[in-house]
């Protein structure tokens, strides 16, 4: 089981360590300074911190030792724009080939694979110290249908790689679908499946505007993918060609977060709230959502969590499972912090006061 | 004079250095632009700070040249005299 939880907030990285059956802070890293995301390689340990400093652009700060001491990488970037090429959104807006923010940060076998608000996947062959636009999905004619999901432009925030084969990847794209590749991201297909209720009609069931907020994938059984989509849960059985409608969740089928076990395929835990506006815990109760079956049925789990006026939301990278499937955290963008050592029965919170929190993660 | 040529100097708010080493200098050029290049040549790692990948301005960075605020922020073309100061901090924007 891990001892360790890295939390990125919009002030700073956090490192909570477990000593003696306490959780403590145990290290703080960019105090002040938005972090997006963090991400630890499996194989050498490095960490990799994406932050977002307001003015001065996306940056990335990787540490081999465990925090302590932070060097900067080269941060993904577009190349530069062909003079005269005219790429527009779909509301017709000029599409600026920017990298507004790092949504999404895997190691897979050694290279690093990025995900950005501005529509590019990225990877680096050499840690960081440089990168490649990935061509195979931003030159795919459906890219021009993505748009903006809550942010001017379209981000990929979930990156899935498949476990056994590292040139098969799923990525989740909002507001752009599922998108799955078997060749390293040579070549792309949309997956099939999604539905968006709040679309006009004839555009609920296009893949490529479909918008799922977050995509978990079950490492030992990689065929079994969540998606928490914003019209609610979908599972795909196929790796990723194909998702199957999960129409009911309680308490409400909206929300951000969803975590796959690591080795049950039938278990995945999720943080609703209300749809779609209002975007707050039910009946201001702060509760996770768990199946053990597949989806068919959900338990509302909410011992040790707020029940009364709590509007604390989750965001999309906020919740976590250890490799064990037994600790969880999740944190919210309020500041709030809570772990569970028995599979999310039962929670403590580890603070109420950090700030807001965009990612949770075991190390 | 030997030793007092006028040529222009390039300094940056002390909020960017929190970020990353970038020490007032003096440079050459005829245009904030060639100024600037002159500048990242010797510090690399600024560029980005200041520039996003398509060459212009960030969105939330200003560059003042003698007192008076660069116009073309994706170009950075306006012309500098020997002796200018060219000033590169952050637009103020809340949080």
């Amino acid at each position: 089981m891990s001892d360790r939880i890295f939390v990125a907030t919009r002030k700073g990285l956090f490192e909570l360590r477990r000593s003696q059956g306490q959780w403590r802070i145990a290290q703080t890293s960019f105090l002040g300074d938005p972090v997006s995301l963090v991400a630890r390689s499996p194989a050498d340990g490095t960490l990799y911190a994406a932050l977002y400093l307001g003015h001065f652009g996306v940056k990335l700060r990787a540490s081999s030792d465990g925090g302590q001491r932070w060097d900067e990488l080269t941060a993904p970037a577009f190349p530069k724009k062909p003079e005269g090429l005219e790429d527009t959104l779909p509301d017709g807006k000029p599409w600026p080939w920017r990298v507004e923010q790092i949504w999404a940060l895997e190691v897979v076998d050694g290279t690093l694979w990025c995900g950005t608000v501005g529509g590019g996947l990225f990877r680096s062959k050499d840690r960081g110290q440089s990168w490649e636009l990935c061509r195979g999905l931003w030159e795919h004619p459906l890219r021009k249908q993505w748009f903006g999901g809550g942010t001017d432009l379209p981000g990929i925030h979930s990156i899935c790689p498949h476990p056994k084969n590292p040139n098969e990847l799923v990525v989740g794209v909002s507001c752009g679908g599922a998108w799955l590749t078997r060749d390293g991201g040579e070549h792309w297909e949309v997956s099939h499946g999604m539905h968006a209720e709040y679309m006009p009609p004839e555009l609920r069931e296009n893949p490529a505007t479909q918008d799922p907020h977050m995509l978990a994938r079950c490492a030992a059984h990689p065929d079994r993918i969540w998606a928490q989509h914003h019209n609610g849960v979908f599972r795909s059985d196929d790796a990723g060609s194909r998702w199957v409608s999960i129409p009911e969740s309680a308490p409400s089928v909206f929300g951000f977060a969803i975590a796959a076990h690591p080795s049950n395929p039938d278990i995945a835990w999720r943080v609703p709230a209300i749809k779609d506006e209002q975007r707050f815990p039910v009946d201001g109760r702060v509760v996770v959502s768990r199946t053990r079956d597949g989806g068919k049925s959900w338990e509302v789990l909410r011992e040790g969590l707020p029940q009364e006026h709590a509007y604390d939301l989750t965001l999309r990278h906020a919740l976590d499972v250890d490799a064990s499937g037994e600790r969880l955290a999740f944190g919210s963008s309020t500041g709030s912090l809570w772990v569970s050592e028995n599979g999310g029965d039962s929670w403590m919170q580890l603070s109420a006061h950090l700030p807001p929190i965009y990612a949770v993660r075991f190390a | 004079m030997l030793g007092c040529a006028a040529v222009p100097r390039i300094s940056f708010t002390s909020s960017l250095q929190r970020h990353v080493s970038c020490p007032t200098e003096q440079v050459g050029g005829t245009t904030v632009r060639e100024a600037l290049e002159q500048y990242f040549a010797r510090h690399p790692q600024v560029r980005s700070y200041v520039l996003d990948e398509q060459g212009a301005l960030r969105h939330h960075v200003v560059v003042f040249v003698d007192g008076g605020q660069l116009r073309d922020r994706s170009g950075q073309l306006e012309p500098i005299g020997e002796a200018s100061d060219l000033y590169v901090m952050q637009a103020l924007s809340g949080g």
